[in-house]
């Protein structure tokens, strides 16, 4: 760790009085002139890596809740793998993951991974391009937005990008995406935080010759040769980029055939380079698996296995070889998609779009070989509409990353989520910029923390909930993850509580309350009959 | 040596030498004779390309009405003087205090007959590039715009080198009525025009002092150029200097006035190019009749061997360039330059003659012939507010201008100021070789051109509208089809085509975010349509049509025409 970096991350929790340099070190408490010590950008070699899977992920088959087998073989008997076939996690009977997944088991049960459930946000959208949007841009459900969220913490880092830059502090790209174009995600509150003159893309199609020959023997392709190797010279990057690149020998063996493990290479060989860059962002496609997602004589094969099998060998073979090249500790990683799928599996062996889903975030160090939240509880009779609920809204989880590992001040964090958002930890406190005393949601797994009476109910219904205090909230959704309503959204004493919900006007069905109190939530089924 | 004659002596060694060696890449050997070929956009979208700044699209939906011929005629057709530019600086800031025009001209109306005036000059000028930059955006369905910026080039001057306004606004006003006319007729008008007789010393040349500027340029420059035939000697630059002795300025009225006493009223002889002709001095006030005998002699001046003046070959090569290829191998030159110069010769020095004659040659639809010129700074930028539609239309003319005026600004960081060419010999991009034209696109340029570009897809650039890519994409033969819309694009933007690959890599990226099925854009586009305003599925499809338009002009395609 450099010696600013040290200054930076300790100052804050330092008590009592210290010598640095002569300095009583609990001044540099006071921000202004930490901010002026160390520039005004967070100082920290953290990098976030995003693994985009386009197309919606089918959460239930990836990461199975086993306590849920039975209603889960009721709804989706077609493609649901065989108990006996999914891959078990040390300290949990309950959740497993799908057989291809055998890297990421084995990070998990060597704590370098971390399940998020039931990610979503209220109101979600089932249409992939809107989906998208608000996965890129961090936007509610009704709300469009210009600026992507990693575009506006970029912005909020290097807020001139891109006059002055690269320069002496910021020689590198921002951000990099690989292997397509720049993401939403990136773009910032005036340009694109991952383009400008850099377009990334053309770095991947570089290395990987993808583009249309210019015929040297015809005037217009010597014309155009001739723009080309200009826009090469001019990538103000691109020498940066390839020297890092090129500096970096002993990669280990990635799989082959793995478009996703390509991707990653190529970042962990830029990290390795020296790279500043501080977000990544590399995807894979085909996760719109409306039909024949499992092969029809063995459900563990088929198309979603082979994406299964794809993600997880490209992860494991990333931390290894971080690890290997001596990175391993200074990258985070997360997996995202536009949504997951529907809990009922359609007659053709697919499923169509859905809500909420889970995501890994993996790491060193990540908090890893933990749950987070519980497996969805899944009714004896499920309806082609019903969802999975949600448990934590997406941008908890971009927040927490903001927060603790790339050491977004919460001032900022609010500019950039552009609302205060659950804090779920996820990051080793050891690593963590924010070195607040991590309370584990799962250890209250088996608390009840929020219940209902009656259930099932007709009318209304008495919502009892336990509060450590603080900020809590309960919300009402309905199956396809739409929200009813905010019950209790206030500052609470600790102690248990009761709410009544006045369900008239509602159609009978499945429904479900949330509660969320500070790092805890939990998520209670009711019924509305008639 | 004055600072004009350091510019033109850098310009000598610079200057075109006519026939350019054969290079590797593969010319062709389709003729001056008619297209007669399909009648399709592809030539259309060439022709516009080439012959106004971008092609829009519906100017490509016009002229697929009519037959090539009619297409050719239509465009060549010479318009009617535009109106002048008008006062759009009343009320600008000036010392601190809001500017009120001297001379009473109200806000909108035009300046162009006030006398000079010192504070109003500056004010003046931005008003008329400003305007010149409109009549570009707004050039209709006409070679005219081109044509202009052709002979700008052609007969440099610069606004920078003479700082009033009255004389830069004459100068434009005679190269646009002279732009599709007689080419003759205009070689004897830009002699007497005022800011080119400032420019190139003309009306300090006398019997006592010649000047030999402006002989010079004339013959080496504007008729007879520099190719290895243009064997005119430095006699004769000497002998056509004095013949142009005594033309000066009346500064009030703007126009040359011919002092008799300054004229050298010696007999003028010339070497063996221009025939041995000797120009008889005349005296008194028809002193100057003598350039009519000087523009006579010129327009004949050949070599042994050659079957045409010079000059014909010499502006056909250019015009060549300018539209076609900066290459010329010997078989254009047997094919393509000298047919050309035929027809000059026999229209008695008509430019629209071989200009027709070219942009209706299967020489000119010969695909070998598309997508070889790098776009210059104002074909770059006029050619993509024209192509999405930039409207800029505002109740306040004033903001109008300034609009205008930052579009000239973006050209001028590209590197080519309307206006002011680096020189006596116009921009080196159109003689310098062996680059030409690829001298646009440098590590400063390049990377300007797209962040601008970049921009105003999204966003407005200063006063600049953002492109309506919605617009855009309703122009476009079928939305709803994501095939459709990446094939429409890449036609409209691009001159070079894009393989099957890289197609499927824009849809799929693009216009299906990663997705497969091309379904998920057509429900997106039709979710769109049912109600227009529902902002968040406007922005749906809009967002993703941004990010498909971004990526294709940032393509080194896009650079090209």
């Amino acid at each position: 760790m450099k010696r600013r970096d040290f200054i930076r991350n300790a100052a804050p929790v330092i008590a009592a009085p210290a010598l640095l340099n002569g300095y009583t070190v609990k001044a540099f408490g006071a921000s202004p002139f930490l901010d002026a010590l160390t520039a005004a950008t967070a100082n920290t070699d953290h990098v976030v890596v995003m693994i985009q899977l386009s197309g919606g992920n089918d959460g239930l088959n990836m990461v199975i809740p086993l306590d849920q087998y039975g209603n889960l073989a009721n709804a989706r008997s077609n493609i649901l793998i065989p108990s006996n076939k999914v891959l078990s996690l040390t300290g949990t009977t309950a959740t497993g993951l799908h057989p291809s997944m055998t890297g990421l088991q084995s990070m998990y049960n060597n704590g370098k991974v971390k399940i998020v459930q039931g990610v979503s946000y209220p109101s979600p959208s089932f249409s992939h391009f809107r989906a998208t949007d608000i996965w890129t841009s961090a936007s509610d459900s009704n709300q469009s937005l210009n600026t992507g969220w990693m575009g506006r913490y970029l912005g909020t880092e290097y807020p001139n990008f891109p006059s002055g830059y690269p320069n002496a502090t910021m020689p590198d790209p921002l951000a990099i995406q690989i292997g397509s174009s720049v993401s939403p995600a990136f773009m910032g509150p005036a340009v694109s935080m991952g383009m400008a003159i850099s377009n990334p893309n053309s770095f991947y199609n570089i290395v990987n010759n993808v583009q249309d020959t210019a015929d040297l023997s015809k005037p217009w392709g010597k014309e155009l040769s001739y723009v080309r190797t200009v826009a090469k010279q001019t990538q103000a990057y691109l020498s940066v980029i390839k020297t890092a690149a090129q500096s970096v020998t002993g990669q280990l063996t990635y799989p082959a055939n793995n478009r996703l493990a390509d991707q990653l290479k190529i970042v962990a060989q830029l990290i390795k380079g020296g790279l500043k860059t501080r977000m990544y962002l590399v995807s894979i496609g085909g996760f719109d698996t409306h039909s024949a997602q499992v092969d029809a004589t063995d459900f563990t094969k088929g198309a979603h296995a082979n994406l299964m099998l794809q993600l997880s060998d490209a992860i494991k073979a990333f931390t290894d070889d971080c690890q290997n090249l001596g990175v391993g500790d200074r990258v985070v990683g997360m997996t995202f998609s536009e949504f997951g799928r529907r809990i009922k599996s359609n007659a053709s062996g697919g499923t169509d779009h859905g809500s909420a889903a889970p995501l890994f975030v993996f790491g060193n160090k990540v908090d890893g070989g933990k749950i987070v939240g519980n497996n969805p509880t899944i009714a004896g009779t499920v309806s082609v509409n019903d969802n999975v609920p949600m448990q934590y809204d997406f941008r908890s989880v971009y927040s927490t990353i903001l927060s603790h590992w790339l050491c977004v001040k919460p001032s900022d964090l609010n500019t950039i989520m552009l609302k205060n958002f659950q804090d779920l930890g996820l990051i080793q406190s050891s690593a963590s910029c924010m070195p607040t005393g991590i309370h584990e949601a799962n250890q209250k797994a088996g608390i009840n923390l929020i219940s209902n009476y009656p259930n099932p109910f007709v009318s209304s219904t008495t919502i009892t909930f336990t509060t450590e205090g603080g900020h809590t909230m309960v919300q009402i959704f309905d199956m396809m993850g739409r929200e009813i309503t905010t019950l209790v959204n206030r500052e609470y004493e600790a102690g248990t509580y009761t709410a009544w919900f006045d369900a008239t006007g509602l159609a009978p069905g499945n429904y479900y309350a949330r509660l969320q109190n500070g790092f805890n939530q939990q998520v209670r089924n009711m019924s509305i009959v008639r | 040596m004055d600072r004009k004659s350091f510019l033109t002596a850098q310009a000598a060694q610079a200057k075109p030498n006519g026939i350019k060696q054969l290079n590797k890449t593969a010319r062709t050997n389709s003729t001056i004779t008619p297209y007669a070929g399909v009648w399709g956009e592809t030539q259309i979208i060439q022709l516009l390309k080439r012959a106004t700044f971008g092609a829009k699209i519906s100017d490509i939906a016009y002229f697929k009405t009519k037959t090539m011929s009619q297409c050719v005629d239509e465009l060549v057709t010479p318009l009617a003087a535009p109106s002048p530019p008008v006062n759009n600086y009343e009320g600008k800031t000036f010392n601190g205090n809001p500017f009120v025009d001297p001379d009473g001209i109200a806000k909108g109306a035009t300046w162009v007959n006030a006398p000079y005036n010192n504070d109003a000059n500056g004010f003046r000028e931005n008003s008329m590039k400003s305007w010149w930059v409109s009549l570009m955006l707004n050039q209709g369905r006409s070679v005219t715009e081109k044509m202009v910026l052709f002979w700008h080039n052609h007969f440099s001057t610069e606004i920078n080198s003479y700082n009033d306004v009255r004389y830069n606004f004459k100068y434009l006003a005679t190269i646009r009525q002279y732009a599709l006319g007689d080419f003759k007729a205009f070689v004897k008008a830009i002699s007497l025009d005022p800011m080119m007789l400032r420019y190139l010393n003309g009306f300090v040349n006398t019997k006592n002092a010649p000047d030999e500027n402006y002989g010079r340029e004339l013959q080496e420059l504007f008729v007879c150029g520099k190719g290895p035939n243009s064997q005119y000697t430095e006699d004769d630059v000497k002998a056509a200097a004095k013949v142009l002795t005594g033309i000066n300025i009346n500064n009030t009225t703007v126009t040359y006035n011919f002092i008799s006493a300054n004229h050298d009223t010696a007999n003028k002889t010339f070497s063996p190019f221009y025939n041995n002709t000797v120009i008889t001095g005349q005296t008194g006030a028809a002193g100057i009749n003598e350039l009519d005998s000087l523009i006579l002699m010129l327009f004949a001046g050949k070599s042994n061997g050659q079957a045409l003046p010079e000059a014909a070959y010499f502006i056909s090569r250019k015009l060549y360039r300018w539209f076609v290829y900066y290459d010329i191998d010997a078989t254009t030159e047997t094919n393509i330059i000298a047919p050309m110069a035929q027809a000059f010769y026999s229209a008695n020095w008509d430019i629209t003659a071989p200009l027709k004659l070219l942009l209706k040659s299967e020489h000119f639809y010969d695909i070998l012939n598309f997508g070889c010129q790098i776009k210059s700074p104002v074909d770059y930028t006029i050619g993509a507010l024209r192509e999405f539609n930039t409207v800029i239309q505002n109740a306040d003319i004033a903001v109008n201008y300034d609009t205008w005026y930052t579009v000239y600004a973006l050209m001028v960081a590209f590197q080519q100021a309307i206006g002011d060419p680096p020189n006596v010999a116009g921009w080196p991009a159109y003689y310098q070789a062996p680059q030409y034209n690829e001298i646009w696109v440098n590590t400063d340029t390049l990377p300007k051109r797209s962040q601008v570009m970049d921009t105003l897809v999204t966003n407005n650039y200063g006063l600049i509208p953002a492109f309506d890519v919605i617009a855009f994409a309703d122009a476009l033969s079928n939305p709803a089809d994501p095939n459709a819309m990446v094939s429409d694009t890449l036609k409209y933007l691009l001159r070079i085509d894009i393989s099957q690959v890289n197609r499927d890599y824009i849809k799929t990226t693009y216009l299906l975010t990663g997705q497969t099925n091309d379904i998920y854009w057509t429900q997106a586009w039709n979710l769109f349509n049912v109600d227009r305003t529902n902002t968040i599925n406007k922005n749906v499809v809009k967002s993703r049509l941004q990010q498909m338009i971004k990526y294709i002009i940032d393509l080194a395609e896009y650079q090209i025409a």
